[in-house]
């Protein structure tokens, strides 16, 4: 074999190359109005996904403001009860439901999974596309109701009995309960793509060994989501039978439990916070790497406390019911889990630490926002430690204590990663460079604006003010506070505000990126910015754990795939070995037809039984279109077929 | 007798002037809360010096930066020496952090056994049953006519052992004194019992602390801590019936309090007067606040309240009550008089 | 590989056009959703047993004040389902064998029992001596059964797709996959069928 350059095997020549015309032709996604609903790429549904994310952020930003509004005076008269509740519970549920899980986990992961793997499309396709339209059937149904008044206003958690029959009579629960159907078949169905991407589909030589942290984060993930979401629907579920068919689960005077509620929707709800934490901590890693020019310190520690961190997430559970009356060697049990858990996100940042110390830095932007995120996050963390302790958490706990710390971990633990990784990876998905200088002025107002906000939360908590109160008296001394932290909302605001022309601006006219501005290792920047519908020229495969550093210029590239079908490759589990091929079913129609069956079944099972046989038809024929074997004659597979056990 | 009870209660409000410590955690005025604080405080400077440790690491990590250069700098050579090097670091790390969170969770057993730990053959027994949005205050009795019924205040000795037993009548509150001691949940079907001491007198304040509904965020309460003495004046004053109205206003007052809505919700002992979805109003006049610590027990509050509660709490359970101005005032005169 | 007109760069290769085009059995990617999708299911499963157990412990008298529910269908049922696997077994059996006849018979036998579970999971219900609005041992019970015949009715429906597609040309190497997958599922069914009719008709007997 001739010897190569010492260039990226996998460069794109688009106009030369008659490989790439004929890839592209294969793998193009359908344009106009039809072609949307028929697309099935991946990076074009983990854009979308990011997308509709972000605009839910800034509405629940919007509800945000209306609360520090409300609170800035005693007994102020912006919003009554009424509304304040909407505000607060729609607040929480969009910054959770449709925002942090569908931006860190979903739309991100499905946007950079398969590239890192090397695959040409996400596993199962299909399924992809469906869950996002279903995620966007859930917002719109959660959105509709606080538009017309319905909407749920019993906090984000919706305790019974104040979320039962009995005390929320109308719809309003029954649409916030909804929404969590909605939104978390469509995480599972994430779960199950991202999960099988990673486990069958990695670039041959990527063993276990030598996958990317992120790739880890994404495994453990998918497999906590598909543990944890079950918990929530059969919470939700049980209160919207309570509800609509008059069973009686948690109602206590016919042998119901309140506290079952709580089991079943914490059971979800912690794993729920590393769902949302843990691809944030693995931003942070892959970045850190990257701007330290070395590779990361202790490659196995962190893959260890990430598996660490998604299984001990399952076990603290009851740290949220402390206040409930619970046997003290239960509680603490938990209290010994909950602070157990410091171990593996210490290792994590311990590492992080000793990578930095040990590299050399390159503080570019999105390095910025890691160092951001290492001292809000490590804030939250610590007054978490705080929490952990079962005296002490029973005097801070449903105050505004609580509320500082999760903004801490929240904010600090995913929104400052995800703008650290958008600043990343904006010139892969776009082919531009934000403006670092915008982009600087944006991180300062965020920062300044968050602390001055939420740091002040914390003396509030102590001083005795309790959460998710429309008003305060003006004898409890806790006015001044409150405008200190209603203030640093005009700083953030700024910040977003900097962030969206630097994004607008930058699409249009931001410095050309090419394949891999910034060095970085992963096999994402192997192609050009933004990638071609086919992802790789060749599929690659690897030989070390950062392959743009250290695989050597002639490294491997997989031929024998056939170029005018979908064909995929297949391999092991471990230690990724070519095992077979497989085809990718291209655009349908039929996810987003059976996202509007299923959604139309959901939204009709709010207000009548009925909606589920009636429902149940065109949900079924959906589905089978969906199911049906492709028009296509099966001969061109089936010539080169043989059976593998 | 009634005169001095009002009175000791005025001085009482005004001997304990509205100061930052009130509904402060870290104010204890009972040993309960006075363990939390202390627990709070030690764990607060030790997770303040892992800070400062972990900020400086940072700080001194990320010291030598390469601002300036535009274009991605050269990897790094694999370094085994630095590698190792970090690897001691990280793991002496690990220890410290190891051995911190034991000593935390050793800290907090034991803080929690000094809370849980008050017992007594002789306490103060109360039942708090919360309801949407008051609370409801018995001291149970084997003998039902020497059980005290009241709404929102809560009176107890001082430097004697208290069990609070726990209810809910509806959804569930948390009831909550930070200068007293940590909260508890009110459950319905379940009864929890938690116990605290105050060794000092005076009136601390508490509020709902779980999400209840439209008025979560005007559900407090007060307990009044007094000398022994006081406090059995106070129950025996407390299971009288209802003074009998001596002037023609207050008796005009009974007379409207018992043929309009009132006596739908409420009880004043002594009269027809006997359900039990609101509060007891038997000895409202004795109690400092009304409508669960929202307004002053004074005439002009009481009347606005009556008149209107929908406006001072919107979706309170309480209906409106437009009632004729003579009408009114005789009524918030017959409350008034109900010692 | 390439034109002339390519740049010389020439990676080694890795040729895998030789590698078969369909799998079965546990390399096939299907087969790897299945397996999450019945751990999803699964975990539902758990936790509303774990939500009748705690249920139960809130309670002195089990079931409160109802006569268990009654024996006869769910012991034919639960008959039923275990002679079900046999087809189920067939058709994974026969299925890589491109042994077209025997698997579309496995799917129709198949079918029929499914049917057959379905129907007298109607009388099931009828038995059950509670109505969900009771109480909340009630309500258990019949969520319990409920969402088992969800899923029963959903593997009928898949089934009865998979047969019809067994009379057309399109039955080729993946739909025979997906027919062996399909056995795995109602191996679930039955699987979780049994544990649901051991809570439901055992439990409430001897607990």
């Amino acid at each position: 074999m001739a010897v190569a350059e010492p260039i990226l095997a996998n460069d794109q020549d688009t106009g030369q190359s008659e490989l790439a015309q004929r890839l592209a032709r294969t793998w193009s996604q359908p344009k106009g109005l039809w072609g949307w609903f028929c697309n099935t790429h991946h990076t074009d549904i983990g854009i979308r996904f990011m997308v509709t994310a972000f605009i839910f952020f800034l509405l629940g930003g919007v509800l945000a403001a209306m609360i520090r509004l409300q609170l800035i005076r005693p007994e102020n008269s912006l919003m009554g009860p009424d509304l304040y509740n909407q505000v607060f519970t729609m607040h929480g549920s969009t910054m959770i439901f449709l925002f942090a899980v569908p931006m860190m986990f979903q739309g991100f992961g499905v946007y950079i999974v398969p590239l890192m793997c090397g695959a040409r499309n996400i596993a199962f396709p299909r399924l992809n596309a469906f869950s996002y339209y279903l995620y966007v059937g859930g917002a719109l149904v959660l959105w509709g109701g606080l538009l017309t008044n319905t909407g749920p206003d019993v906090g984000w958690f919706a305790y019974v009995p104040l979320s039962g029959p009995a005390y929320s009579p109308g719809h309003r629960a029954d649409i916030w309960s909804q929404m969590i159907t909605f939104t978390e078949v469509s995480a599972l169905g994430v779960a199950i793509c991202l999960a099988t991407t990673i486990l069958r589909h990695r670039a041959p030589g990527m063993t276990l060994n030598r996958m990317p942290i992120l790739l880890w984060e994404k495994l453990v993930i998918s497999i906590a989501v598909i543990f944890a979401m079950p918990a929530v629907m059969v919470a939700s579920g049980l209160l919207l039978l309570d509800r609509l068919v008059g069973t009686h689960f948690f109602n206590p005077a016919e042998g119901g439990d309140v506290l079952l509620y709580q089991h079943l929707f914490w059971f979800f709800g912690h794993p729920e916070v590393y769902i949302i934490f843990l691809p944030g901590a693995a931003i942070v890693s892959t970045l850190v790497e990257c701007f330290s020019r070395r590779r990361i310190f202790g490659y196995t520690p962190i893959v260890v406390s990430v598996v660490a961190t998604g299984f001990i997430g399952f076990s603290v559970w009851v740290h949220h019911m402390f206040a409930t009356g619970l046997p003290q060697l239960s509680q603490s049990f938990f209290t010994a889990a909950s602070l157990m858990i410091v171990i593996p996100t210490g290792t994590q940042f311990f590492c992080w630490v000793a990578t930095l110390w040990y590299g050399r830095l390159q503080l570019r932007l999105p390095m910025l926002w890691c160092l951001g995120f290492f001292f809000v996050f490590l804030i939250g963390g610590l007054s978490g430690v705080m929490l952990a302790s079962v005296p002490v958490d029973l005097q801070v706990h449903d105050t505004y204590f609580v509320v500082a710390h999760f903004h801490y971990v929240l904010i600090g633990g995913a929104l400052f990663p995800m703008f650290a990784g958008i600043y990343f990876w904006f010139p892969k998905m776009t082919g531009r460079m934000a403006n670092a200088t915008l982009g600087k002025w944006h991180f300062w107002l965020f920062f300044i604006g968050f602390n001055i906000t939420f740091f002040t939360l914390h003396f509030l908590g102590l001083r005795g003010m309790p959460r998710r109160v429309y008003t305060y008296g003006p004898d409890m001394h806790w006015q001044g506070l409150n405008v200190l932290a209603s203030s640093g909302v005009i700083f953030m605001t700024a910040g977003l505000l900097v962030f969206l022309v630097n994004v607008f601006r930058s699409v249009r006219v931001g410095g050309i990126a090419g394949n891999s501005p910034w060095g970085d290792a992963g096999l994402e920047w192997s192609m050009s910015s933004p990638p071609p519908p086919y992802n790789f020229l060749h599929v690659p495969t690897v030989s070390g754990r950062d392959p743009l550093w250290e695989d050597p210029p002639d490294q491997p590239v997989v031929v024998g795939l056939r170029d005018d079908i979908r064909e995929t490759l297949v391999t092991h589990s471990l230690d990724a070995d070519p095992q077979h091929k497989d085809e990718d079913p291209g655009p349908s129609i039929w996810p987003f037809l059976s996202a509007l069956t299923v959604s139309a079944a959901f939204v009709g099972s709010i207000f009548t039984p009925w909606a589920v046989p009636i429902g149940a038809p065109p949900v079924i024929a959906t589905l089978i279109g969906w199911l049906w074997p492709r028009g296509q004659s099966p001969t061109p597979r089936q010539t080169g077929e043989s059976w593998v056990h | 007798m009634n005169a001095t009870r009002s009175l000791i209660a005025a001085s009482l409000a005004q001997a304990m002037p509205l100061d930052p410590g009130r509904h402060h955690m870290l104010h204890a005025a009972a040993p309960q809360a006075g363990h939390i604080e202390w627990l709070y405080w030690i764990t607060f400077w030790i997770l303040f010096a892992v800070f400062v440790l972990m900020i400086g690491a940072f700080v001194r990590a990320s010291a030598k930066t390469h601002v300036e250069a535009i274009h991605p700098l050269p990897i790094l050579e694999k370094d085994e020496k630095a590698d190792r090097r970090a690897g001691w670091g990280v793991g002496a790390a690990l220890a410290v952090t190891v051995i911190t969170l034991f000593v935390i969770l050793v800290l907090s057993v034991i803080t929690g056994k000094r809370v849980e730990g008050l017992t007594s053959q002789n306490p103060v027994t109360i039942q708090i049953t919360g309801h949407q949005w008051w609370w409801e205050i018995t001291y149970p009795n084997p003998k039902a006519d020497q059980t005290v019924t009241t709404a929102n205040e809560i009176h107890v000795p001082v430097g004697t052992p208290v069990v609070v037993l726990t209810n809910s009548k509806d959804v569930i509150h948390s009831f909550w004194a930070p200068n007293i001691t940590g909260k508890r949940d009110l459950l319905p079907g379940y009864s929890s019992a938690f116990w605290f001491q105050i060794d000092r007198a005076g009136i601390y304040h508490g509020q709902c602390a779980e999400f209840c509904g439209l008025q979560h965020a005007h559900m407090g309460f007060s307990i009044i801590a007094e000398s022994s003495d006081a406090f059995q004046a106070w129950q025996q004053e407390q299971l009288k019936t209802a003074s009998e109205p001596s002037t023609s206003e207050t008796i005009r007052g009974r007379e409207v309090f018992l043929t309009h809505a009132c006596l739908m919700c409420h009880t004043i002992r002594g009269t027809d007067a006997g359900s039990r979805v609101g509060p007891d109003l038997t000895h409202v006049a004795s109690r400092n606040m009304i409508a669960a610590e929202t307004l002053p027990n004074t005439a002009g509050a009481l009347a606005g309240w009556v008149v209107d509660p929908q406006r001072i709490k919107p979706g309170t359970q309480m209906s409106p009550n437009p009632l004729a101005p003579d009408d009114l005032q005789a009524v918030v005169a017959y409350l008034q008089s109900l010692h | 590989m390439g034109s002339l007109n390519e740049p010389i760069r020439r990676p080694l290769t890795l040729d895998v056009s030789g590698l078969p085009s369909v799998a079965f059995g546990h390399r096939n990617t299907t087969w790897l959703a299945n397996v999450f999708y019945m751990a999803i299911e699964g975990m539902m499963f758990a936790l509303m047993f774990a939500a009748y157990f705690y249920l139960r412990t809130r309670s002195t008298d089990w079931p409160p004040g109802h006569l268990p529910p009654g024996l006869r269908y769910g012991a034919l049922n639960a008959l039923v389902f275990v002679v079900s696997t046999i087809p189920a077994w067939i058709v994974k059996r026969r299925a890589p064998d491109c042994n077209r006849r025997a698997v579309r018979n496995g799917l129709l036998v198949l079918a029929l029992f499914a049917l057959a579970a379905t129907v007298l999971r109607v009388f099931e219900f009828s038995a059950l001596n509670c109505r969900w609005t009771d109480d909340a041992y009630s309500s258990t019970v019949w969520v319990l059964i409920g969402i088992h015949s969800g899923h029963l009715v959903t593997e009928l429906i898949e089934t009865l797709v998979l047969l019809a597609i067994s009379f057309t040309p399109k039955m080729e190497g993946t739909r025979l996959a997906d027919a062996a997958i399909n056995s795995d599922y109602w191996y679930f069914v039955v699987v979780t069928g049994l544990m649901v009719d051991f809570l439901i008709y055992g439990t409430t007997r001897f607990l």
